[in-house]
């Protein structure tokens, strides 16, 4: 097992940072909606921070991910920028994909973000196929495919895992264990253990704790170097939990979750709280220092908030843009 | 310098020139390899690309689709072979909600470059899961391209047009052409997708027939000429991009048209041609624009029964008689 890359304390600021990034994301993604000024639904990734920040810093720009329609985290994590975000959302000309995706189709190929699916699984096969790329060229490229624990029942996924396995390819599937598929408890709706699904490809499957982030980047970093020396594939299984509903109009979910439930989660386990409370610990950072981040992140997303509202709408003749790439190769 | 060669021999040259040419372009499916498939059309790759390029994988449609997407999306040229059209309906999802949308929801930023080789055609008495011809299925998806060969020389130069343009791509064989020759030219040359071939010149009606249907169109007009009927035939190669401008143009010219594909009639291939037909040159046609697609059935295996299910010549050449000569397809 290769050696895990010692963090400095800009690694873990960066971290933190990128972990408060996706909530302040999230919590004015949630205002637009409930505001009225944001078209259509969204799925929030509020409580789920430490998975995408773990292993998307294990990453380099150049490795592939493919994202879920819970997807902002991975986009931020990945290194997308706040307005185009917004902007995609908001289905603006300036948005990553000029406002024709929107939030569950966002997709930041300058970072390696091969995109978010509306379709539960449907990335899976894409995730691979980006490996098969890396192993056919050559070039070092590690692909992580997230998907969440509802996803697991999609048969695209063994058919993948079995080609991956025997194809060695580097490419590390991440499911992220949140406990629900959209309104139904998935423990309800899956039989036997995930990890063993992924074993009996002959896969090395792992467990981690996905609201810890250092616990995530450590077996990130390691998977991703062993991929990159023709050890994959690999799968993880992160759990962790949604804060809010499966969509931003999910409000009265007792029937499916508790509150009590929800709180626990909260108050004992959020990936922020208690990474800040280990950087103080640790005498990186101080309280007022954690403060001002928290403070300066919700004033860059606000800002990006209030360009992306005003920002224009892309012009009637984009309509049919698009349709088909030019050609020429 | 021309010479004749099959239709499955075409194929094989496209895919192997573009190979030469490309190292990113990489083939994917269930016995492509050793085997060369079923229809043995890519015998002979693997030995000179070895099985990094040529690579068999599980019975797993949906899983190697995907994976093709994937790669597309990140920069080699995948050809996935699908050995049944019939098998299209495994692969709908990564075909038409992944491969055909990506380019669009990414705002143009990502492309997917690939090329699904797979086959139609019923008559072969393989029954209803191994002969249906679903091109108006993919047809009918924004995004996605459709070429329909009919014959070795068009198998050709469409296929090495396929695996070099930057979009999803599904090429339709008919199967039962495989061993069907035809001039091919020696030198490289590739078709134009958009570009219909005028195949036959005439004066008193427009055949548009695709793929297997062209055959079925030269026999009836072979027929035809010995009656005093001079028919035109247009292949239009490639079902999207449409050459929508040669067909009106032909159908302006005759004043009539049989539209012929062998997939379902009903809201087919032949109902979007008709269609147009009808909405642009209606004040030049001196009948109605006749369908003829293959019955609304499940193909059954029976040669009995199959045989009546596809347009034939015969058939053809009933109808095309009738509208020349001023008499009614249909009733009134
Ligand atoms: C193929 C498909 N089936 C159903 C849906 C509707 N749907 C959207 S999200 C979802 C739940 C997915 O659960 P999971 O994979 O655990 O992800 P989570 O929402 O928990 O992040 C469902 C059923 C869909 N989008 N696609
Ligand atoms: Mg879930």
């Amino acid at each position: 097992m290769s050696e895990t890359r010692q963090h400095n304390t800009d690694d873990y600021i960066r971290m933190y940072k990128q972990m408060v990034r996706i909530r302040a994301f999230e919590d004015n993604a949630n205002r637009l909606y409930l505001s009225a000024k944001m078209p259509g639904l969204t799925h929030m990734y509020s409580g789920q921070e430490a998975v995408a920040v773990g292993i998307c810093e294990a990453l380099t720009i150049e490795d592939k991910i493919t994202s879920t329609h819970r997807g902002h985290g991975h986009c931020v994590a990945k290194g997308a920028n706040f307005r185009e975000m917004f902007c995609e959302l908001l289905g603006k000309e300036e948005g990553y994909c000029r406002g024709k995706g929107g939030s569950m189709h966002i997709a930041d190929q300058s970072n390696g973000n091969l995109g978010a699916n509306a379709i539960v699984g449907g990335s899976m096969g894409i995730a691979t196929g980006s490996a098969l790329t890396a192993k056919r060229l050559g070039n070092g490229q590690v692909t992580v495919c997230f998907f969440g624990d509802g996803a697991t029942a999609q048969g695209l996924w063994y058919e993948v895992m079995n080609m991956a396995a025997l194809w060695k390819l580097p490419v590390i599937y991440a499911c992220e264990n949140n406990g629900y598929s959209e309104y139904t408890k998935t423990d309800e709706i899956a039989a036997g253990s995930l990890v063993a699904r992924a074993e009996a490809f002959g896969i090395e499957a792992f467990q981690v704790d996905g609201q810890d982030v250092l616990a995530v980047n450590n077996l990130a970093q390691q998977l991703a170097e062993r991929c990159r020396n023709g050890e994959g594939p690999f799968f993880i299984e992160l759990n962790t939990y949604r804060y809010h509903g499966h969509h931003v109009g999910d409000i009265n979910r007792d029937y499916y979750r508790s509150k009590d439930e929800e709180a626990e989660w909260k108050k004992l386990r959020d990936p922020i709280t208690n990474f800040g409370k280990w950087l103080e610990d640790q005498k990186i950072l101080s309280a007022d220092e954690l403060v001002a981040l928290n403070e300066e992140i919700a004033a860059d997303a606000e800002a990006a908030v209030t360009y992306a509202l005003s920002a224009k709408y892309p012009e009637a003749h984009e309509v049919n843009m698009h349709v088909y790439a030019d050609n020429s190769a | 310098m021309t010479r004749e060669i099959t239709f499955s021999i075409a194929v094989n040259e496209a895919i192997a020139e573009e190979m030469r040419r490309d190292p990113t372009v990489v083939l994917l499916g269930e016995d492509v390899a050793e085997a060369g498939t079923p229809f043995k059309v890519l015998s002979g790759l693997v030995e000179e690309f070895g099985t990094d390029r040529v690579i068999d994988t599980p019975i797993s449609e949906p899983g190697f689709m995907g994976i093709a997407v994937g790669a597309a999306m990140t920069g080699l040229r995948p050809i996935v072979d699908l050995m049944f059209g019939d098998f299209l309906y495994l692969v709908m999802d990564q075909l038409c909600n992944q491969a055909a949308k990506t380019h669009y929801m990414s705002g143009g930023k990502l492309t997917v470059p690939l090329v699904l080789r797979t086959n139609m055609g019923a008559t072969r008495r393989s029954a209803a899961q191994h002969s249906q011809s679903l091109q108006a299925l993919v047809a009918h998806i924004p995004g996605l391209k459709v070429a329909m060969p009919s014959s070795a020389y068009e198998a050709k130069g469409l296929m090495k047009t396929a695996i070099r343009d930057n979009n999803p791509v599904v090429i339709f064989e008919d199967k039962l052409m495989y061993n069907d020759k035809a001039e091919v030219p020696e030198e490289e040359f590739l078709i134009p997708f958009g570009e219909a071939n005028i195949k036959r010149i005439g004066q008193d009606v427009t055949f548009v027939a695709t793929s297997s249907m062209v055959q079925v169109a030269e026999e009836a007009a072979e027929k035809l000429s010995a009656e005093g009927i001079s028919a035109e035939i247009v292949d239009p190669r490639t079902l999207v991009p449409l050459d929508e401008g040669t067909i009106l143009e032909s159908v302006r010219k005759t004043s009539r048209a049989i539209v012929i594909d062998e997939g379902h009639q009903s809201y087919g291939v032949t109902a979007e041609l008709a269609a147009r037909i009808s909405e642009k040159a209606f004040y030049h046609l001196d009948a109605p624009v006749i369908r003829m697609g293959a019955m609304d059935v499940p193909v059954p295996f029976s040669p009995a029964l199959e045989d009546l299910t596809v347009p034939t010549a015969d058939g053809l050449v009933a109808n095309a008689r009738k509208i020349c000569r001023g008499e009614l397809v249909h009733a009134a």
